[in-house]
């Protein structure tokens, strides 16, 4: 694979290189002018969509259509959101970027809320990144006193203000509207969609949800040009049409048992093999990995054999895996138990479940009864097919929850069971050796009391 | 007419109307199971029992085109061509599975559960679940706490529909309830110091479709399936808002609102909900009764003051001793039905053609009182001035107030007064009731002892409003007819069977029969005449047509 020359994390390890300064001595916010004197607000949209930028939030939908979607000639007010809840187990794209180039980011959400018309952006960011917090409120400082921010930007009629909000730790306020109730004070119940966003979304107006790295793309793409952006990545394929391909550099992060975990800015496509192998110095100590989470917990798992696979947006979805989602990568090596791993993400989904839509609620909590009994020495063969069939009812039948996190939660155990059955199967038979084959209902652990 | 198919069966809905497939569904008799969905309160759709499978039909070729995923029936819109299948396979197991993920965490204690009986989990589950429970067991926890003074949450029986939340943040307005923690750890519970305490607060109880809400009004007081429902109207203010009257062996154990569009939609206030205990009181009047004649009374405590007198007594005794009293004035009571006013008036006419007829005592506490969601209060505490108002026009006496009643007496211009009551609450001071004094004969009827009936030559019960049969009108003119939910107690003749044999009408009381004779000759009760609607009539509405 020949290097790749970081384009989004361009600044990472330049001393101050967060600041307005550096950014502008890079060629920074001379992109933002030259769009606000030349450019139309269509013809920032029409750059977008011409780039084929996907959303790199996790579903990986076509930004330039997301804008598309706002009512035309809307009288106002229009708000972008920027999603900075960065809570998928293993990523930390989005904190590099706002540590190290917030300025990036921030000419971004300029050129995107004026394509959007919008005159009021808010991040929303994750409770855990004191330091993401300083860098990001430092540069919109930074950037209203610049006058790219404020009243009339650079003598244009375009206003905007930035607002920098901070959440409070649940991985639910990472979905969309879950986000926006949030923003609005109240509980991060997601909402049923109609209404999307885009139609009635922030405090009932227009909104536009896109993430940090989406916004640091629209920056390059302003710089870059969008021959540049399509140069790189994975075309669409023309056997489906509803692939729109996989264009532009894309941060890895990877994490887990590799000899140099880091965030990593690659082309989209890259495998995860080269991933692990040419930029992550390999798995630790030598061995092999076991499994691979293709892009956050709730992607699912890739199998040793599947490392091959490129890491574009319809990749993971050709192995059995939900998709791209984050793109961070989590190696697990052939000497962890997969029993763990699944105890792990079930404990995080039970969790973070906001309660909301009953399969979710119940379904998360019960898997994560089941996997406890199983690490407890209780489990039996029955319970793999009966997590199976949770992680059916709760996710991946389509429709049965409003949100897309309960989808989320059943992929982890939908691939952890059907790639590594056997070891679940090992694992049951050998910690509960009488009991394994029992298909009697599971006694209660205590005399129910009487009355 | 735009055309909806369910599970095959074509159903017509209005052009202008807004159904989702729950209520669609219910037009071809199918039911689509729910729980958070309530017609009254906004829609979450997050409880998933109702996911159902749609489709649209296309109107020039005929062609269905299904949705590949399922929906929830209460989100979804029904819309000329919207094809509804409740009852495919991938429906039924989603059902099932909703119902087995709603009993992970219920204590499934329904032997001591108020709701059994009448408990969505419990019927959904014998409908639409499994015999089998594949969930770990887990111990039995029944935790429960004061959420309120009327109502106790059984926090472990909740399934977090949120019923409950939307309607304090809806309909009454005060927000007490929310919900705390995330996931299967969420609760339903109120913020330290604001107790879910307002005059709409009972109706959580009705709105929580398991048994996680209990009334501690109804709580262990009787098993569900052993109450009788009367299709009641409330007598606690001029709202008349409609209830049913839950009974059993002519005990009263509870009310609860009848859905009824024009008047109270879904609720009632808590006024209402125990308004109903004074039935039950022991200090009742319980007997009709004559005080003894001057000299013959020989014991001198005021309660031998009057003998008991037999009913068929009553009836004769009572006209003859009005006749021979002369100028008589009659209050008829906001508390009566329009049939037993109307036959009051007549009597009152029969025995003296100048009687002087006004309306009764008005009692008015405080001022309507409206909730966000539009639900008022009245401040009259009557369920039918409008009724009264409207016979007594009937008879030249419209307008005339209780007032003018006590001024007529006070100025000397009536020599015996029959004064109706019902009121379940004291409403006469010892200076009014002094007026009174000094009538030649002075007939009370009331629920209660009051300063007044201790000055009454004839002492006569009422029936409280359980226990009449007849038509209330409202404060909006909207009249509803409803019958008796039970006996009244023993000793006690409703006003409406005195007055029928006091007409000398034969049989029983037939209160239907007096209404449509009411409604054939007198125009403003017109929309009275055949069947009345459950929900009831406008009077208005009838005679503009």
């Amino acid at each position: 694979m020949t290097p790749f020359k970081p384009v989004l994390l361009e600044a990472v390890g330049v001393p101050d290189g967060h600041t307005i300064a550096s950014y502008a001595s890079r060629g920074g916010y001379a992109p933002l002018e030259r769009a606000l004197a030349e450019k139309q607000p269509s013809d920032v949209i029409e750059m977008v969509k011409a780039s084929g930028l996907r959303g790199r939030g996790g579903a990986g939908f076509s930004t330039g259509l997301k804008w598309t979607f706002l009512p035309k000639d809307h009288p106002g007010p229009i708000y972008l959101c920027i999603n900075a809840d960065e809570s998928e187990p293993g990523t930390f794209n989005n904190r590099i970027l706002m540590e190290d180039d917030p300025h990036q980011v921030i000419e971004g959400i300029i050129l995107s809320s004026y394509a959007t018309r919008a005159s009021t952006a808010y991040i929303y960011l994750r409770y855990e990144y004191p330091r993401s917090w300083h860098r990001l409120q430092a540069a919109i400082d930074e950037a209203y006193a610049a006058g790219y921010l404020g009243k009339n930007i650079r003598g244009t009629s375009f206003s905007l203000d930035v607002y920098l909000h901070r959440g409070a730790a649940a991985y639910i306020c990472g979905e969309e509207t879950g986000l926006i109730e949030s923003l609005e004070g109240k509980r991060a119940w997601p909402r049923i969609k109609p209404p999307f966003p885009a139609i009635e979304g922030l405090f009932r107006k227009p909104t536009v949800v896109n993430n940090i790295e989406t916004m640091a793309c629209v920056a390059q793409i302003a710089r870059r040009g969008v021959d540049w952006f399509k140069s790189i990545g994975v075309p669409a394929d023309p056997a489906n049409p509803r692939d729109p391909g996989s264009y532009g550099p894309k941060l890895y992060c990877l994490s887990g048992h590799v000899e140099k975990p880091g965030c990593y800015e690659a082309p989209l496509g890259i495998t995860a093999r080269q991933l692990i192998d040419e930029l992550g110095g390999g798995v630790w100590k030598g061995r092999r990995a076991k499994a691979v989470i293709p892009g956050g917990i709730s992607m699912g798992l890739m199998t040793e054999s599947e490392l091959d696979t490129p890491l574009d947006f319809a990749g993971p979805g050709k192995v059995g895996c939900l998709g791209l989602g984050t793109a961070a990568v989590v190696v697990i090596d052939d000497q962890t138990s997969i029993v763990d791993f699944l105890h792990n993400s079930c404990r995080f989904f039970a969790h973070e479940s906001c309660g909301q839509c009953t399969p979710c609620r119940e379904g998360t909590s019960w898997s994560l009864r089941m996997l406890e009994r199983i690490k407890a020495g209780k489990g039996r063969l029955r319970d793999l097919d009966l997590l199976l069939e949770i992680g059916t009812t709760m996710g991946m039948m389509p429709g049965s929850t409003i949100c897309g996190l309960a989808d989320g939660a059943a992929w982890p155990i939908k691939n952890a069971i059907k790639k590594f059955r056997g070891e679940f199967e090992d694992y049951i038979k050998r910690t509960n050796p009488s009991g394994w084959m029992v298909t009697d209902p599971v006694p209660a652990l205590q005399i129910v009391g009487a009355h | 007419m735009p055309v909806a198919i369910v599970d095959g069966q074509e159903i017509e809905i209005g052009a202008d109307e807004r159904l989702n497939c729950i209520e669609a569904a219910r037009r071809a008799g199918k039911e689509i199971p729910h729980y958070c969905w309530h017609p009254g309160l906004s829609v979450v759709a997050s409880c998933r029992m109702c996911l159902i499978e749609t489709g649209q039909r296309d109107a020039a070729t005929g062609k269905v085109t299904m949705v590949p995923k399922l929906v929830p029936g209460c989100q979804t819109p029904v819309k000329d061509g919207t094809v509804i299948v409740t009852e495919s396979q991938l429906v039924k197991d989603s059902r099932a599975r909703v119902e087995e993920a709603l009993l992970i965490d219920h204590p499934i204690d329904c032997p001591i559960c108020d709701k059994a009986g009448e408990c969505l989990l419990q019927d959904y589950h014998f409908e639409h679940g499994q015999a089998e429970r594949r969930a770990d067991l887990h111990p039995f926890t029944s935790r429960k706490r004061d959420v309120g003074p009327t109502v106790t949450l059984f926090v472990d029986r909740c399934i977090m529909c949120t019923r409950c939340v939307r309607f304090t943040r809806e309909v009454s307005g005060a927000s007490e309830l929310m919900v705390v923690s995330r996931g299967s750890s969420e609760e339903i519970d109120v913020f330290p110091g604001f107790p879910l305490d307002n005059k709409l607060a009972g109706n959580v109880v009705d709105l929580c479709p398991v048994g996680a809400l209990g009334d501690k009004d109804f709580l262990y007081q009787q098993r569900v399936w052993f109450l009788k429902r009367e299709a009641n109207v409330c007598g606690g203010c001029s709202a008349g808002c409609s209830i049913h009257t839950e009974h059993n062996q002519d005990t009263v154990y509870r009310l609860k609102p009848r859905e009824n569009p024009h008047v109270n939609t879904w609720w009632m206030c808590d006024d209402g909900r125990y308004g109903w205990h004074h039935l039950h009181d022991q200090s009742r009047v319980l007997a009709a009764g004559r005080r003894r004649e001057a000299g013959k009374n020989g014991h001198g405590t005021p309660g031998d003051a009057f003998e008991t007198i037999d009913w068929a007594d009553v009836v004769t005794r009572l006209r003859d001793d009005l006749k021979a009293a002369g100028r008589l004035a009659v209050a008829v009571s906001p508390m009566l039905t329009v049939e037993e006013a109307w036959m009051l008036c007549a009597i009152a006419r029969s025995i003296d053609p100048e009687a002087f007829l006004t309306l009764g005592n008005v009692p008015v506490i405080g001022a309507d009182e409206t909730f966000p969601g539009g639900f008022t209060i009245r401040a009259e505490k009557c369920p039918n001035r409008k009724g009264a108002e409207e016979v007594l026009a009937l008879y030249g006496a419209g307008g005339r107030s209780w007032d003018d009643l006590v001024a007529h007496v006070a100025a000397g211009k009536a020599d015996a007064a029959w004064v109706t009551g019902g009121y379940p609450t004291p409403w006469i001071d010892e200076a009014e009731a002094a007026t009174f004094a000094d009538l030649r004969c002075l007939v009370v009827q009331d629920l209660f002892e009051s300063p007044l009936m201790k000055l009454a030559t004839w002492r006569l019960p009422a029936a409280g409003f359980a226990e009449r049969a007849g038509t209330w009108v409202n404060v909006a003119h909207h009249a509803q007819s409803f019958g008796q939910a039970i006996k009244p107690p023993a000793g006690v003749w409703p006003e409406g069977r005195l007055f029928w044999n006091m007409l000398g009408r034969r049989g029983l009381y037939d209160p239907v029969g007096v209404r449509q004779q009411i409604a054939g000759s007198a125009a403003p009760f017109a929309a009275l005449a055949g069947d009345v609607p459950a929900t009831g009539v406008d009077l208005r509405v009838r005679q503009l047509a």
